[in-house]
């Protein structure tokens, strides 16, 4: 085996001083001090706020920009008279890998459309967030662009979404009131999450 | 009775002035590293939704550090164990006695030195105080019982006890030059004015010792780029088997150390409460103008001056400190032994005989 041998270069007489080198170092250091500083000084009566002093992006009142195709949270289109435009079509129900996506599908009044969803829920605590859901749907009726990063919850009850809040992500538990138009099983109209799927999975 | 009313409001002035710079260092340790390194530093606490910069963390700090557990290891000694921690304290407070922060006040008849103990030889009780600092070190890295403490402890010692010898030659000169160990007279000697327009400060005749001085003084307050006995993230110092309040004592205590060594820098090197071309009468600028200074103001002048200046030390410090990485223990002893001392002791020998050629 062929051995490379790595020699150090040995310091010269001007780096063993240590001042120099000192000294260079501290060019580095005081000038992003001098920069930043001016430039926090200068945010601070408004000026240059193009340009930022930090890199450090204060979470949660500041977003970091996201990439266009980030997947963040969910949410179901929707049509111009406020319907969504789910087709209830199951192929998201059947392609999720992680069987996150409960639909119930009722018939549509309109002739040309087949179905909607009755109901459409998404386990957030079970989703891997791999996207093939939006892949898959026909009908563009579900997209991941919420920006919605921050899905956090005290119960596992409470990452289950229902209609409402994929309709309308600014919702946010616990949810009061209902206005969908559509018929729909709600669960603020009694109509509670059937055990139907359970057994299915089972 | 008056006298020691006097000595007293000057030891409080001192004590609570050097505690709060103390605490001010915690935050402008975080805020210059943030700047440094383009970041934004801590800043979330807040009292009634007033942030101000984080000024609030040293406070928030101080309330964490006094709630937290106190630990006695088991089988440690008690006793040496709690008194460690008051010993760093301690000593490193005591020796603020002897830095004078201001030319002397004259006030209902009296005459006030600025300066809480005015000693003949300040000098060596700072250096005697520096030195009995490193008992607090022994002692924490002894009592605890702690194989990887104790061996904090002699690192620290070890280091402190060679770069003490360095620091003191380097002074030498600076007393040679100026020809008195009281630092209230060493200031006032550096007043005068070199080819009438250069202050005679110490950093004009002693760079050298400058130089050295500085080195030394940061390898004493056991910060990077010598902070082995610490190396808080890496090697573990003397103070592993401290919790609460007693680790932040040492760590005040390090602060404190920062800030004598700043006021030591100003003090001998940088004309103390000097302001340059500022005489008891007023400003006397090179150029023959002057301006009428009133005594109070000149001494107040002669305060802030002094302020600035150890403020300014403090801030070059904390810059070395976010620059320089840390020094290997053989690098470490190399550069002490090796290094400064021989640079030290030939800087004494030329100024002696400098002094020796210019008296004759």
């Amino acid at each position: 085996m062929a051995v490379k041998v790595l020699r150090r270069r040995d310091l010269t007489v001007w780096e063993k001083l240590y001042i120099p080198q000192i000294a260079s170092g501290l060019k580095v250091t005081t000038a992003h001090l001098l920069r930043n500083l001016l430039l926090h000084s200068a945010h601070r009566l408004g000026l240059l706020q193009n340009r930022r002093a930090a890199v450090t992006f204060q979470y949660p009142e500041e977003l970091r920009p996201l990439a266009p195709r980030f997947r963040s949270r969910h949410r179901l289109t929707v049509r111009d008279d406020g319907t969504p435009r789910c087709v209830g079509c199951m192929l998201c129900e059947t392609v999720c890998p992680a069987h996150c996506i409960t639909i119930v599908a009722g018939e549509h009044p309109d002739p040309n459309v087949e179905k909607y969803p009755v109901r459409f829920d998404i386990d957030l605590g079970v989703c891997v967030y791999c996207g093939y859901c939006v892949e898959v749907c026909p009908e563009d009726a579900i997209r991941m662009d919420t920006g919605i990063l921050d899905v956090a919850a005290y119960s596992r009850d409470a990452m289950k979404l229902d209609i409402h809040e994929l309709m309308n992500p600014s919702l946010r538990k616990p949810l009061t009131a209902c206005m969908l138009e559509f018929p729909h099983e709600c669960r603020l109209a009694g109509g509670e999450v059937s055990t139907r799927d359970h057994q299915r999975r089972n | 009775m008056i006298d020691l009313a006097v000595k007293v409001v000057l030891a409080l002035f001192v004590f609570f002035g050097v505690l709060n710079l103390a605490a001010l260092h915690t935050w402008l340790e975080r805020k210059q590293s943030a700047v440094i390194q383009d970041r934004v530093g801590a800043n979330r606490a807040s009292i009634l939704g007033w942030r101000l910069m984080g000024l609030f963390h040293p406070l928030a700090d101080s309330i964490k550090m006094f709630t937290k557990e106190d630990i006695v290891p088991a089988g440690a000694d008690r006793i040496l164990h709690t008194l460690a921690p008051v010993f760093s304290v301690f000593f490193a407070l005591v020796t603020f006695a002897a830095i004078p922060f201001g030319d002397r006040v004259l006030l209902g008849g009296r005459v006030i030195e600025l300066q809480v103990a005015k000693i003949n030889v300040a000098l060596l009780y700072i250096f005697a105080m520096l030195s009995l600092e490193v008992y607090g070190v022994i002692l924490a890295g002894f009592a605890s019982r702690n194989n990887y403490a104790l061996l904090g402890g002699l690192r620290a010692t070890a280091q402190m006890i060679s770069y003490e010898i360095a620091l003191g030659i380097a002074v030498v000169g600076v007393i040679m030059i100026y020809g008195t160990m009281d630092l209230q007279e060493l200031v006032r000697g550096q007043g005068q004015n070199l080819a009438g327009w250069i202050p005679l400060w110490g950093i004009v005749v002693q760079p050298v010792a400058f130089v050295v001085f500085l080195t030394a003084a940061l390898a004493e307050t056991k910060r990077i780029p010598f902070d082995l006995p610490e190396g808080e993230s890496e090697i573990i110092g003397y103070f592993v088997e401290y919790s609460g309040m007693k680790f932040g004592m040492f760590f005040l205590a390090d602060f404190l150390e920062t800030i004598l060594v700043a006021c030591l820098a100003t003090t001998l090197f940088f004309g103390g409460w000097q302001v340059p071309y500022l005489t008891s009468s007023g400003f006397q600028f090179p150029w023959g103008a002057t301006l009428p200074v009133s005594q109070p103001a000149y001494v107040l002048l002669g305060v802030v001056s002094f302020s600035i200046k150890v403020v300014i030390f403090c801030v070059l410090f904390m810059q070395l400190r976010w620059t320089l990485p840390r020094f290997r223990y053989d690098q470490l002893m190399r550069l002490g032994w090796l290094g400064l001392f021989p640079i030290a002791v030939v800087n004494v020998l030329v100024t002696a005989s400098a002094l020796a050629f210019l008296k004759r």
